[in-house]
This record gives C-alpha cells, structure tokens and sequence, in this order.
C-alpha cells in the first residue's frame, strides 16, 4: 500500500502531482521538496508579463500556501533533495533529514545551459530560469541600456520583446543560420525575425562568440571574427539541460532526461519522474522517446503518475502543445514536426494571421504552427490525436473553413 | 471585492470575494474550485476554464477578445453564454456575478 509519497522538485509537474493525487483521494503522506524557497509557480511569464512587470509573484504563484496547509502537504520549499537511496527507500534531504517513501517522484526540472567562454563569469552576464533570475533582469531593464541577448530561441525572443518596449537597445545573435532554427519552420524564424527587426532588434544569424569581454562589468561580446557588440547586460538563452544527477547517482536510467514508461514510470518501479527531467514515449508518434520542455508536458506527465500510482485509468494523452507570446503576436504550437516531409502555408504571413501544417508523405499531419490562428492549432490538434490524413490542396484553401477541413480528415 | 458564485457541474456553489483585476479564473485555481483547468495559466491559450455566465450577467462581461471567441468556438459544448475565465477581470460591476462549470475541460 502507498501511504509515503514524496515529491523531488516543487514546480509546475509537482505541484500538479500533489494536487492530481489529493484530487484522486490519496490520503496519505505527501512530502514536496524544493530549491527555490517559493511555493510553486508559473515560469512561462518569466520571460513575458513577469519580466515586463505587467504582473507579479502573487499572481504567477500557481496555488497559496493555505492551498497546501487544507491538502495536508507538508512543503519544504527550502530543502532540496541531495540523495535518492533506493535500497532503504529514502530522500535524504540538504539539512539532514531523511523522508521515506513507498513511492518518490522525481521533478527537478532542468538546469539553463551556461556559457563556457572567456568572461562568461563576468557582472552583467544573465540567465534566465527561475524568479531571481527575472528580477535580476528586470532591475536592469533601463532605457537606452544595451542588451545584447545570446541565443535566438524562444526565451531569447521573448526577452528581447520585452525589453525592446522598455526602451532598451537589444541585439540577438543566433549561431544557426536563422533564428528559432532548433524549433521551427523556416516561414516562422523569417516572421518572427521581421517583426523584431521592424520593432528596432538588431538580429544577427552565422554568429560564433569568442568571448564576453569588460573588467569586472561585462562591456561587450566578441565575435569569433573580431567585432566587438557593445552590451552593458548579456542574457545568455542556450537552451536548457536536465537535473538527472539525482537519478543517475542512483542509477535509474537516464541519458537526455530521465527515462520513464507511459505512465511516467522509471527503471524502478517505486520512482516516478515528471516534467523537465523526463524523457518519455509519445503514442501519437509510433512511441518515439522524447524529452519536452513545455507546461503541456508537466501537467501531463504528473497526471499520468498520480494515476498510475492510484490505481486509476490513465488520462488519455493530448498531443504535445505549447505557446509563445511576443508584442501582439501569439504563437501556438501542437504536434512535433521531426518527420515531416512537407510543409504547408494557410493564410498570409504579411496578414499576420497564418499557420504551416507538417505532413509526411502519406498526408498525416504532425504538427501546426498557428501564428493569431487558433482555429488551425485546435483543429491541427484533433486530427493529430486521430491520427488524421489531410489534402495539402485543401489545408492551403481559406475559402475552406478549418471546420470543414477537420470534419473531413 | 466583488463576489463570484461557481456553480460545479453537480451543483454544488462556492461563493468567493474576488479583489479587483482577479480573473475568475485565477478566483477558482487558487482557493479549491474544481472544474476549471487553465492549464496555460490565463494567456488564452488553452481553452481549459471554460465557463457559463449566467444570462442576466453575460452583458456586463463585456465584449469577448478575438483570440476568446476563436479559442472557445473551438471548445466542447459552448453555448452563447461561453467565456474563458481567464478572460474576465473582476470589477466592481461584477459584484454578484454567476457563472456554471462544465462538467470537463478536455
């Protein structure tokens, strides 16, 4: 019987795991472990209404700390986890205590890739993952202040947004030949590309970084052919890696993220793991392995676990989505695209209203992404979940109605 | 503040004093109401808080956003009194305001 449940982490997959199992009638012990001092929160606005102020901690914090007194979790959200001894079945934890569990699982979330060149320790020089990591930006978002933002992904041009309307100077160096390279089509990177150019970023693609250069302050990135880009403040917006080590020390099995089974089940059946540091199969996609950064996947995953550890049927799966907001625009995404052969153009990017579906060479769609067009993205997301087969000829007709199109796949 | 009645899908009311700006959303997450998801956190971009707002309030909710009313055409079961949640900021107008949950989100 599982009467002790403690949770590794204390982000969004936790929290949603907590409350999921609390939902599903566990009455028993439930222990959430954190790093950050803060109950769980919402990290998307970190790099939108957060940063831009336009909202604040109280309201991003997912769920009040009375949530988790009238749920009986008992939060430490100041005591990380720094050992997983599976043979006694124990956490133990930064201040000596020591939790068993009849189940753990595992939401540590990930970690943001850092920069390893010279004067990559220098003042000035930013990340962006958690709360402290916002302000810290925040508090130097100043007019005429020059930013210049390493890494052309999403984080990268949601920032750079943000701090545009600020009234900063912002430029964006991408290393690959175009921004959002790793994670969209070509039509999307020269949309989102444009709109940041019109709106006064500076974008630079092709780009390899020899150093960050300054006495203790950083002053400028120095470019692999010799320009210096001036900068009193660097974010540094690579991608992110997942926090495995915990696992791996314990020998679960692990190599990009932790490894699960559908129902978010490890190498050990008493260890579940969620979110970030996760890799999983997707039914939609032939099982295929796959680690996804995104809220979908968190609330997913820890859904899965809490009903796989109650003895509840498992939630049916939603095709992987996720957002992106940048000035007005809004991007949706659903479906992963690896595979596609062909890409098709609904509506008009000089509308800025439009969307490209992802087909393989059968005409089954496996991805759309929806800019201002969200008939596209929940249509694309019924017929991806069915598995449906589309007419590219129709898909690119918008005297045909999205309606109409998803009835027909 | 400005009181909101949630009426669950079984019937069950919880009734909450919302402080201004608080979306009806963010007024159920956060203090135990099931039936309302929004699992992308109130940027519109999920359609998981779907409600119904009761017919002699709906007026008073004002006008839905382009990105609502696409995102809900979309949503199971809408009716002419659908709103996403996370689209209706309280006020002191909607001081007394009722809304219905569906009985799922997904």
């Amino acid at each position: 019987m599982v009467d002790r449940i403690v949770i590794i982490g204390a982000g969004q997959a936790a929290a949603q795991a907590a409350h999921s199992l609390r939902a599903g009638d566990y009455q028993g012990r439930l222990v959430m472990l954190g790093n950050e001092g803060l109950a769980p929160y919402q990290r998307p606005p970190l790099s939108k209404a957060y940063l831009s102020g336009a909202t604040g901690l109280d309201r991003i914090t997912l769920k009040p700390q009375e949530f988790w007194d009238q749920e009986h979790v008992e939060t430490y959200f100041d005591v990380p986890a720094t050992e997983l001894d599976r043979v006694t079945q124990v956490v133990k934890t930064s201040d000596g205590q020591a939790f068993h569990y009849d189940v753990a699982i595992i939401a540590t979330g990930s970690s943001v890739r850092r920069l390893s060149c010279p004067g990559a320790e220098l003042a000035g020089v930013h990340y962006l993952r958690n709360i402290g990591d916002a302000d810290g930006l925040r508090e130097n978002f100043l007019p005429g202040k020059k930013l210049v933002i390493i890494g052309g992904g999403y984080i990268g041009l949601e920032v750079a947004a943000i701090a545009i309307k600020a009234g900063l100077e912002v430029t964006i160096l991408e290393a690959a030949t175009r921004m959002l390279a790793r994670v969209a089509p070509p039509v999307i990177s020269t949309f989102f590309e444009d709109l940041h150019r019109q709106a006064g970023v500076t974008m630079l693609n092709n780009v390899r970084i020899a150093a960050l250069v300054g006495d203790k302050q950083v002053r400028g990135v120095k470019l692999e052919d010799g320009q210096i880009i001036a900068a009193h403040l660097v974010l540094v917006a690579i991608g992110i890696v997942p926090n495995a080590q915990l696992a791996q020390a314990a020998g679960l099995s692990a190599s990009d993220g932790i490894e699960t089974d559908l129902d978010a089940r490890t190498s050990d059946p008493h260890i579940y793991a969620i979110g970030d540091c996760a890799s999983r199969p997707l039914v939609h996609y032939d099982h295929r392995r796959s680690r996804l950064e995104s809220v979908h996947n968190a609330l997913e995953q820890a859904k899965f676990a809490a009903a796989s550890i109650l003895g509840l049927p498992r939630p049916v799966e939603e095709v992987p989505w996720f957002w992106s907001d940048q000035y007005d625009i809004k991007l949706q995404i659903v479906g992963l695209s690896m595979g596609a052969t062909q890409s098709v153009v609904r509506g008009d990017a000089a509308s800025r209203q439009f969307a490209v579906f992802h087909l393989d060479g059968a005409n089954r769609l496996l991805a759309v992404d929806a800019i201002n067009m969200p008939p596209a993205f929940m249509v694309g997301k019924q017929i991806i979940a069915r598995q449906g087969h589309l007419a590219p000829a129709r898909l690119a007709d918008m005297s045909i109605s999205m309606k109409e199109i998803g009835a027909g796949a | 503040m400005a009181k909101v009645t949630y009426i669950e899908h079984s019937g069950k009311e919880h009734v909450l004093d919302l402080a201004p700006g608080t979306t009806i959303m963010e007024g159920a997450v956060k203090n135990r109401i099931p039936g309302i998801d929004a699992d992308c956190g109130g940027a519109c971009a999920c359609a998981t808080c779907h409600v119904f707002v009761d017919a002699d309030w709906i007026e008073k909710t004002g006008k839905l956003g382009s990105m609502e009313e696409s995102m809900l055409d979309f949503a199971e079961g809408i009716t002419p009194l659908s709103r996403l949640s996370c689209q209706i900021s309280m006020t002191p107008e909607l001081d007394g305001i009722i809304v219905r949950l569906p009985a799922a989100q997904h």
